[in-house]
């Protein structure tokens, strides 16, 4: 078997077990919330049952006994085959960058191989450190998606580079980027469950006939969602709001500064290759887009009336652009990157 | 609705300025922050045109096209400025109040930064209700119990071996950014049975607060090194056939633009002198490298030899050269009808695909006797001739050939109007026609003469030398903005990571001094985000009360 066919087999290998890891940690989360919901259920009982004086000794130990985690054959399953295709996955990309003879980061098919990789290990890091299996079915139904996208539909035979590409800078500015991205995949992961955590608890509001049309059609989509929400009960083995949020300010944290130092470090690259460090070329602009979108965040996380749900809304715009600098402006504008 | 708990810290603690501190802090509070917010939100937005519809200053040409293409929108955008987003008036305008913002905020911030740094840390307060606390007992004194919390907090202050004194050593500088500051107080108590307590206060985070505005002042800089980036720039393109000099002069260079202080006195008249350029193709026909080796002499120096890439540009008086463009300038020799030498020299023709199909012409108005002769050429590196079409299979000169169209008139050079050197006038020109007559095109070799028909005279290509096109830039503003760069970077890192932490600790002392029993209370405030502080908490007590008895506070 040669680097090429070893790289393809192991990818593939790795979009199956990722795909397994979405559903058995799917699984496992809604037994997780099952799991809440009885412990919740089983205080409300005791409450009703007796006097105040021993409710509160069993709120006590049911509280304390729910952030211990809850063990299930399908979290066994999860976790192994996350870290099982992680290495496949990594055993893909490596061939990849055996097969082509460089490191694997000029293509869309090899940025996204590299990218999905990279989201998995800062989530296996996370999880290492912490319980954030919550996290595991948005991260691995990413990957899946990902990877099945670039092995059908953007593989490319692997070229040599053009000499504008050889460069030291390419190694730093790129493999940066990739792993931020990676790092703010996880953390959308984790502000898209806090916004549907949050919603989650709110009431449909009544729309009355007196308001604008479009303020009306606004509320009953927001109506529509938070039903939809509320039928999902998967979402209560997720952590409250402001822990998510919490979570995903330190991984949008690290996030940034990779990026910004992305940004710096493409400026000193097309310095050395272009004779201008910024050219507003569409992929420059979509990065500035990028960084000022997710410095708005952090802003509004401070900002009265921004803090929670509005800058998580900030923060996955943030995260839409990101994807669009990587799908989009690849591929439909013109611009001194369109060669990667 | 109810809105969610988070991490408000940034207004969460109102630091005790007085009225019109109230009145700064409100404002800087309030509008500043709503407003840069804002500002960031419309500043993205606002980039976006520039990426979606073609620009003027990156590509004029296309520009141009769009305008001519779209007869309605094309000028009207044009002048809304959504052709030039980056030079517009709003664009402009946005981040020019953005940093006005910035500046109006973090000059405030750094003057209370001042004076936090200097302020003592405040005391802790009477009631720790708020903040979740957790109270062990300890068997020692009150103020036994104190003391080694306060080691615990700051290990490198206090040296303390068996048998030894203790020795107190001035803290480090930036332990002193790092650390905790500690503040311990003794003051009358709020339990019933203790006259007094001691109360001691742990703040951390100046190293946050300054890691930010390190970052604010930063981007202010990185902003002022690239507006006298543009002021005091130039750069130039020179395209230099091996074997040929040029000199460093506004003449010398094709292209020519500067900022609007820069002088043009101040252009050393080093010469630069290409030798030989090499280019590596692979098979498929794809770069593998272009190397430019050059000479270059400065004036009062020796000449040394210097090789350009693309990744690596020449260096020379504070500017750069970058290699950033090659191709072929075949040399040809043309003689007139009268049999006399009219041109000799190298042409330059542009590649105009990835296998280096290249065209140029070839303009001969200094002919002794009869019309002036002009030629468009095309040139194959490596011909594939297959009956009436041709075409080249790699870049590199393996098979090359030329084609040219001969013509003959007037070339429009004497009207005074600058000429593209790539492209001939036709409108006083006529194609010469060859025996069939159709216009005359012929195919020609390296070394090889052609007779032109009506005895017009010959045309002999002598050899196919390569170009490099340069592209020289001076910007002086480069090193302050990558040590801006570098400060943004560094003053991000240290405020997103820096850790803002409060632990307080109250300690009754009991009913008679030196009591066994201590019954300790104490309590932690950080951002949401940052649990660490849960440890500290920890680690003080168990080092506070040597035990990890305790009871919970419900
Ligand atoms: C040029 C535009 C600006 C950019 C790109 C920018 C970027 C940032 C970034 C990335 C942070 C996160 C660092 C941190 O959390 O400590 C931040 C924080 C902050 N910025 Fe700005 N900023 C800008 C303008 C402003 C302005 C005009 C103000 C004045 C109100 C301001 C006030 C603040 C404050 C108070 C924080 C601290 C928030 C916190 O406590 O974490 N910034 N800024």
């Amino acid at each position: 078997m040669n680097a090429q066919e070893l790289s393809w087999y192991a990818l593939w290998g790795a979009t199956a077990l990722y795909a397994i890891a979405m559903v058995a940690s799917s699984i496992h989360l809604s037994r997780v919330a099952d799991a809440k919901a009885a412990a919740k259920g089983k205080v409300a009982a005791a409450v009703g049952a007796t006097h105040a004086g021993e409710a509160t000794a069993h709120g006590a130990s049911a509280s304390a006994a729910s952030p211990e985690p809850v063990r299930t054959t399908a979290a066994g399953i999860a976790q192994s085959t996350t870290l099982v295709g992680a290495i496949l996955n990594g055993v893909g990309v490596i061939a990849r960058g055996i097969e082509a003879g460089h490191a694997p980061w000029s293509t869309m098919y090899e940025y996204t191989i590299t990218g999905s990789f990279v989201a998995v290990v800062v989530f296996l890091i996370v999880q290492s450190r912490r319980d954030v299996s919550y996290l595991a079915p948005g991260v691995t139904g990413f990957a899946t998606i990902a990877l099945g996208l670039a092995l059908t539909t953007l593989y490319q035979a692997s070229t040599g580079l053009q000499p504008a590409l050889q460069s030291f800078w390419l190694v730093i500015h790129v493999s940066i980027a990739i792993i931020a991205t990676g790092v703010f995949i996880v953390a959308a992961v984790a502000t898209g469950l806090q916004l549907m955590r949050d919603y989650r608890t709110e009431q449909p509001v009544v729309v009355t006939d007196g308001r604008h049309a479009l303020a009306r059609l606004m509320r009953r989509w927001r109506n529509a969602n938070i039903r939809v929400l509320r039928g999902w009960n998967w979402l209560e083995g997720v952590p409250e709001p402001p822990r998510l949020e919490a979570l995903a300010f330190r991984l949008h944290a690290v996030g940034f500064v990779l990026w910004t130092f992305t940004v710096m470090a493409g400026a000193v690259w097309a310095e050395h290759a272009w004779g201008r460090y910024w050219g507003w070329d569409p992929k420059e602009v979509w990065s500035f887009v990028i960084w000022v979108v997710y410095a708005a965040y952090l802003h509004a996380r401070t900002t009265q009336g921004w803090a929670g749900r509005r800058s998580a809304v900030i923060a996955l715009i943030g995260f839409v652009t990101l994807i669009m600098n990587f799908t989009v402006v690849n591929l439909y504008f013109q611009g001194m990157h369109t060669y990667a | 609705m109810a809105r969610m708990r988070i991490d408000n810290y940034a207004y969460a603690e109102v630091p005790r300025l007085g009225w019109r501190g109230w009145l700064r802090w409100m404002w800087r509070q309030v509008t500043s922050m709503r407003v840069a917010l804002i500002l960031l939100l419309m500043l993205a937005l606002a980039a976006i045109p520039g990426s979606v519809l073609p620009q003027w200053p990156q590509d004029a040409g296309n520009t141009r096209g769009f305008v001519e293409a779209n007869p309605f929108w094309g000028p009207l955008l044009d002048r809304m400025g959504f052709l030039d987003v980056f030079g517009s008036a709003w664009f402009t305008a946005i981040y020019l109040l953005l940093f006005a913002s910035l500046i109006g905020c973090i000059v405030p911030r750094c003057l209370v930064y001042w004076h936090d740094l200097r302020a003592p840390v405040p005391a802790a307060p009477s009631r720790l209700d708020r903040f979740e606390p957790v109270t062990v007992t300890a068997h020692k004194d009150a103020r036994a119990v104190v003391w080694s919390a306060r080691q615990a907090l700051s290990p490198g202050t206090f040296v303390s071996r068996p048998g030894e004194r203790i020795v107190l050593r001035r803290p480090r500088w930036w332990r002193w950014f790092a650390d905790y500051r500690i503040r311990v107080d003794e003051r009358p108590g709020r339990a019933e049975d203790a006259s007094t307590e001691v109360a001691l206060s742990a703040h951390k985070g100046h190293v946050r607060e300054l890691g930010n505005l390190i970052f604010h002042v930063s981007l202010v800089g990185i902003l002022i090194a690239v507006a006298a980036g543009t002021l005091l720039t130039y750069r130039g393109q020179a395209l230099i056939v091996e074997g040929d000099t040029f000199t460093n002069a506004v003449v010398a260079y094709d292209s020519y633009e500067s900022g609007s202080l820069f002088s043009e006195d101040s252009l050393e008249p080093w010469t630069l002198s290409l030798d030989q350029f090499e280019a590596v193709f692979g098979l498929d026909g794809n770069p593998d490298e272009f190397t430019a080796y050059t000479t270059l002499t400065e004036p009062g120096r020796e000449p040394r030899p210097v090789e350009a890439q693309v990744n690596r540009p020449i260096q020379v008086d504070g500017a750069k050269i970058y290699l950033q463009g090659n191709g072929y300038a075949p040399v040809f020799t043309v003689t007139d009808s009268a049999g006399n030498v009219a041109f000799e020299g190298a042409v330059p023709f542009l590649p105009q695909d990835a296998v280096y199909t290249s065209t140029g012409v070839v303009k001969v108005p200094d002919v002794t006797e009869g019309e002036q002769l002009g030629f468009s050429g095309t040139l194959l590196p490596t011909a594939l001739i297959d009956g009436d079409s041709a075409s080249s299979l790699h870049p590199s000169p393996t098979n090359p050939v030329i084609f040219l169209e001969v013509f003959s008139g007037d070339l429009g050079l004497d009207d005074g109007v600058p000429q593209n050197v790539y492209a001939l006038d036709e409108s006083q020109l006529s194609p010469v026609r060859g025996e069939d007559d159709e216009p005359l095109v012929v195919a020609l070799e390296p070394g090889e003469t052609i007779e032109l028909p009506q005895g017009l005279g010959s045309i002999t290509w002598e050899s196919l030398p390569r170009f490099a096109a340069f592209d020289l830039r001076r910007d002086p503003s480069l090193p302050w903005l990558l040590g801006a760069s570098i400060g943004a970077l560094a003053g991000l890192t240290l405020s997103l990571f820096g850790t803002r932490r409060r632990l307080w600790l109250v300690a009754p002392m009991g009913a008679g001094a030196g009591a066994e029993t201590t019954v300790v209370t104490a309590a932690a405030w950080a951002p949401a985000h940052d649990g660490g502080v849960r440890e500290d908490l920890e680690k003080v007590l168990i080092q506070a009360t040597g035990t990890l008895t305790r009871k919970e506070d419900s």
